[in-house]
């Protein structure tokens, strides 16, 4: 079936095949595929596969729930499974970095001590690249592709930035315990979970947040990036009281066990690194949104949590932002409406959120698929998983050099607010630019991908992954499956390519397969 | 006054600005040196002997006093030795004006929201616009004159983002895989008429050019031409592209590095070289302009400065005012120019820093309204409510 890919092949035949391939494959539409572009970080034969066997609702309706690491491939999870973040708690790698950072303080001052300390920190920079490395595998291979998305979707929701501090010794952890068993659950949850977590206290400073030194920088982060959203009617008094509710909401790095007083003692709550420090916290009374919250220690929190989490406002913000991440930037208003709805009516919950834009006409019709014009995350996933498909690949570097290329590093936005979701965050003229680039690589980067850890050169590659690692594009199902989404021009373009690989390389540049 | 300027960046440009026509061939770069750089150490108040004393391990020496001196400016104020090869020179050859006592009037000392604040340049009090830059804007009152933005970073940042459109080249990597002739014109061909179109047209035509300019430096280098490091080698390569094309008018760049919280040095060390290779980039790309240089004013600054004291470990924290600096073939500099308050114990802001005198925004209003002679409607969209200003080096 490939030979209509190749070199000097003419449109009409081209079409023509490519409409044989449907026909071939009767369980899956056009905006099948186009959906599983969305259900997934971008189809390929495996999930198209999958999909086609379990048939449309059942496929998504079975990624709805947290599944872990159940649904990748053995190899996927061993490779997980040997990390050091795996076996080692963050409380552990804190402890032993904290223990280190004491031992330099004896070193004399100077050069020395500079040099010891830098290296301290590359050491521990391991963390973070076995992260990275986890978060890509799962990406790739997880069957379980809309977790991994939302994964994604929430870290940056509730984004913290490996580069601030400490926050790399703890961004495996949080991403494990506080986002991605929540992905799908109450939104509550998730927003506790990251609010008790050390990488987001350190993050955005309320581990200093204290009685008398406020720190307001979380308290307003939390109402205008994690909740309500801005132009929700907050106040300055609001993010204020917030911020003096939030006070000795804090962390313990050390393992020691924090003195307080006996008087105070009961309010004490400590949680692995987290811990609430009641001679920090501002113990008056509160208004907050109109609420009068009695100052009683850290249940004033959970009491905030509530309030924030079942406003009107809240359901509003996170829905569009979910249904902006899947659908495009500008969501069918219909559609907003049923997710708010169902996400009051369940009490924030994810799944039945998703569930309703999944089950709106909108999602599936025509004129509302290909909409979404894909982050550099979604694209070159989306570009690795197309071309690679099953294959598990064996070096992850040129995927993170991809990302970090594109200016989208796992982790590495500096900024609360998270990447953007938008067309006009990605698409300016040197992202496009570098795009086709990228796809350039991705097409020729088999030796390398396939080739021993963490290399970056081709050389080094055995004899017998050379063999298969630079598939034959043309022979993907998928990919003939996507070509009558393509316009004239697209298609005439990709058949002046000279060949498979030149042709995978515009194939991922197109217009349309920058789009879900 | 706030709120007008803010309707105003909400409903874009109302009328046609007058742009004189010999606006045409004048460029402007910011360099946003990120981290909040220690404008103590690159203007030495050495008359001060408080400075001497609250820096007992970070001070640079007194003009004449060695090797490692500081090279004095005027009766006040001394600069860096690591300069003085580079910007020292292009100071005594008047191309060169530092403004003590200047920035942002934002006291947040968070490195992202003082940022933010800088690049948005739309004041302290108004609800922020995250889709409009002040550069964008320039770009924009400008557009009518032919002018366009380019911004040497990998992504367009939050000072180039709104209406206007503006291209982005990292100048540092990625440019060995560029693509041929061909297969670029293959990819114009299916993004014509598309929302992407113009886009797609200019980065590739963006990418050929910085193709062509790196295989100039390799013909360069084999006739032997010094091999410059880092920064410089980025700013000689800015300095081309806009030379080269008329319409990258309006540049950004930015550098970082400069948070020094930790033994950040004297006149050797971490902070002493990143201000070498700094003067040696800007110095550089003055020379690459060539008869350009003339019509060309950058301008650096950071988003705040640093403690005047310094800190328990021989470094500075987050501050407030800082030194901008402005640079240019035509301006009347070799002055320290601006607002000035003596440097001791009383007069520093909340008892720790510098203190704002000379708001970033007033000063670049000045600097816009004499290069392209903008009128006040057009300074009031750029920079919404900010008081205007004169100076004397332009």
């Amino acid at each position: 079936m490939a030979p209509f890919l190749r070199m000097g092949c003419l449109l009409p035949l081209m079409a023509l095949a490519a409409s044989s391939a449907v026909a071939a494959n009767p369980q899956l539409s056009l905006s099948d595929v186009q959906a599983l572009n969305r259900f997934t970080y971008g189809a390929n034969d495996s999930a198209a596969a999958v999909y086609a066997a379990s048939g449309r609702a059942a496929f998504w309706a079975s990624q709805l729930h947290f599944t872990g690491d159940a649904s990748l491939p053995p190899q996927a999870s061993a490779a997980i499974r040997q990390m050091t973040i795996s076996g080692m708690p963050a409380r552990d790698i804190v402890n032993a970095y904290e223990e280190e950072v004491k031992r330099l303080k004896d070193l004399p001052e100077g050069e020395g001590r500079k040099a010891s300390h830098k290296a301290l920190n590359e050491r521990y920079h391991f963390v973070v690249e076995e992260a990275q490395r986890r978060h890509i595998i799962r990406a790739l291979y997880s069957g379980n592709q809309l977790q991994e998305q939302l994964t994604w979707f929430w870290f940056n929701h509730f984004n913290v930035f490996q580069g601030k501090e400490k926050v790399k010794l703890v961004v495996a952890d949080y991403e494990e315990t506080a986002i991605r068993p929540h992905v799908f659950g109450r939104f509550r949850d998730l927003l506790l979970a990251t609010l008790m977590h050390p990488a987001m206290l350190l993050y955005l400073d309320n581990a200093q947040n204290a009685e008398g030194h406020i720190n307001e920088n979380y308290a307003r982060e939390l109402l205008e990036l994690h909740t309500l959203g801005v132009d929700a009617g907050y106040t300055q008094q609001d993010v204020q009281e917030l911020a003096r509710i939030l006070t000795g909401v804090g962390v313990n790095l050390d393992g020691k066990p924090v003195k307080v007083g006996p008087r105070l003692r009961r309010y004490y709550v400590s949680q692995g690194l987290f811990a609430f420090h009641p001679h920090r916290h501002d113990f008056g009374d509160k208004i907050f949104l109109g609420h009068r919250i009695t100052g009683r220690g850290f249940d004033e929190v959970a009491e905030v949590v509530d309030i924030l989490c079942t406003h009107p406002a809240t359901a509003r913000f996170i829905s569009r932002k979910l249904a902006v991440y899947f659908m495009g930037d500008e969501p069918p208003a219909n559609v907003l409406q049923r997710m708010q709805d169902a996400f009051s009516a369940s009490r924030g919950d994810i799944a039945h959120t998703l569930q309703a834009m999944f089950e709106s006409s909108e999602f599936w019709r025509a004129d509302f698929l290909g909409r979404k014009f894909k982050d550099p995350v979604q694209y070159v996933f989306s570009s690795v998983r197309l071309v690679y498909d099953g294959r598990m690949i064996t070096n992850y570097k040129p995927v993170l050099n991809w990302l970090h290329a594109l200016d989208e590093p796992l982790y590495g936005h500096q900024t609360p607010d998270g990447y953007g979701m938008k067309q006009k965050d990605w698409a300016s003229s040197g992202q496009m630019a570098r795009r086709f680039e990228i796809a350039r690589l991705v097409a020729n980067a088999g030796p390398k991908l396939f080739g021993p850890p963490d290399s970056d050169n081709a050389q080094d590659m055995p004899a017998t992954a050379a063999r298969i690692a630079q598939p034959d594009m043309t022979q993907s199902r998928t990919s003939s499956l996507m070509l009558p989404l393509l316009s004239e021009k697209t298609s005439e373009a990709l058949a002046q390519t000279k060949d498979n690989r030149e042709w995978t390389a515009l194939f991922l540049s197109t217009p349309e397969f920058m789009y879900r | 006054m706030q709120a007008a300027g803010a309707a105003a960046l909400a409903c874009g440009p109302l009328r046609l600005w007058a742009v004189p026509a010999t606006v045409a061939k004048t460029r402007f770069v910011l360099v946003l040196l990120r981290g909040g750089y220690d404008a103590a150490s690159l203007l030495i108040p050495y008359q001060s002997s408080f400075y001497y004393e609250v820096r007992p391990n970070i001070a640079i020496a007194r003009p004449g006093s060695g090797a490692d001196s500081a090279k004095a400016l005027d009766g006040t104020w001394a600069l860096h030795p690591a300069l003085s090869r580079s910007i020292y020179p292009l100071y005594q050859a008047k191309q060169v004006a530092f403004i003590p006592f200047a920035g942002s009037q934002d006291k947040s000392r968070s490195h992202f929201h003082a940022q933010d604040i800088l690049e948005l340049g739309q004041g302290y009090d108004a609800r922020l616009e995250y889709g409009s830059g002040f550069l964008n804007r320039t770009v924009e009152v400008l557009g009518h004159a032919g002018h366009g933005g380019v911004s040497f970073t990998d992504n367009l940042p939050l000072v180039f983002k709104g209406k206007a459109n503006v291209s982005n080249l990292g100048v540092k990597r990625g440019d060995k895989h560029a693509l041929n002739q061909r297969q670029s014109d293959l990819l114009e061909k299916m993004y014509e008429g598309t929302s992407l179109g113009q886009n797609v047209h200019d980065g590739l035509e963006t990418r050929r050019q910085m193709g062509d300019e790196l295989q100039q430096e390799m013909i360069d280098s084999a006739r032997g031409a010094a091999n410059a490091k880092n920064f410089e080698q980025k700013a000689r390569r800015m300095a081309r592209l806009m030379v080269d094309n008329a319409n990258y008018s309006v540049g950004f760049v930015d550098v970082g590095g400069w948070d020094t919280h930790v033994h950040q040095g004297a006149a050797q060390g971490t902070l002493s070289d990143r201000l070498r290779s700094l003067g040696e980039g800007l110095a550089g790309f003055a020379q690459e302009m060539g008869p350009a240089w003339r019509d060309t004013v950058v301008v650096v600054a950071s988003e705040f400065g640093r403690t005047f004291r310094e800190n328990g470990d021989k470094g500075t924290d987050h501050g407030h005012g800082s030194v901008i600096w402005v640079l240019g073939g035509g301006i009347a500099g070799g002055r320290v120019a601006g607002e000035q308050i003596g440097v001791s114990y009383d007069s520093l802001f909340q008892n720790r820093d510098f203190n704002v005198l000379n708001e970033y925004r007033s000063l670049l209003g000045y600097v816009f309204a004499r290069q392209y002679g903008f009128d006040n409607t057009g300074l009031e969209y750029i920079f919404p409510g900010a008081a205007s200003a004169r100076y004397a080096f332009l």
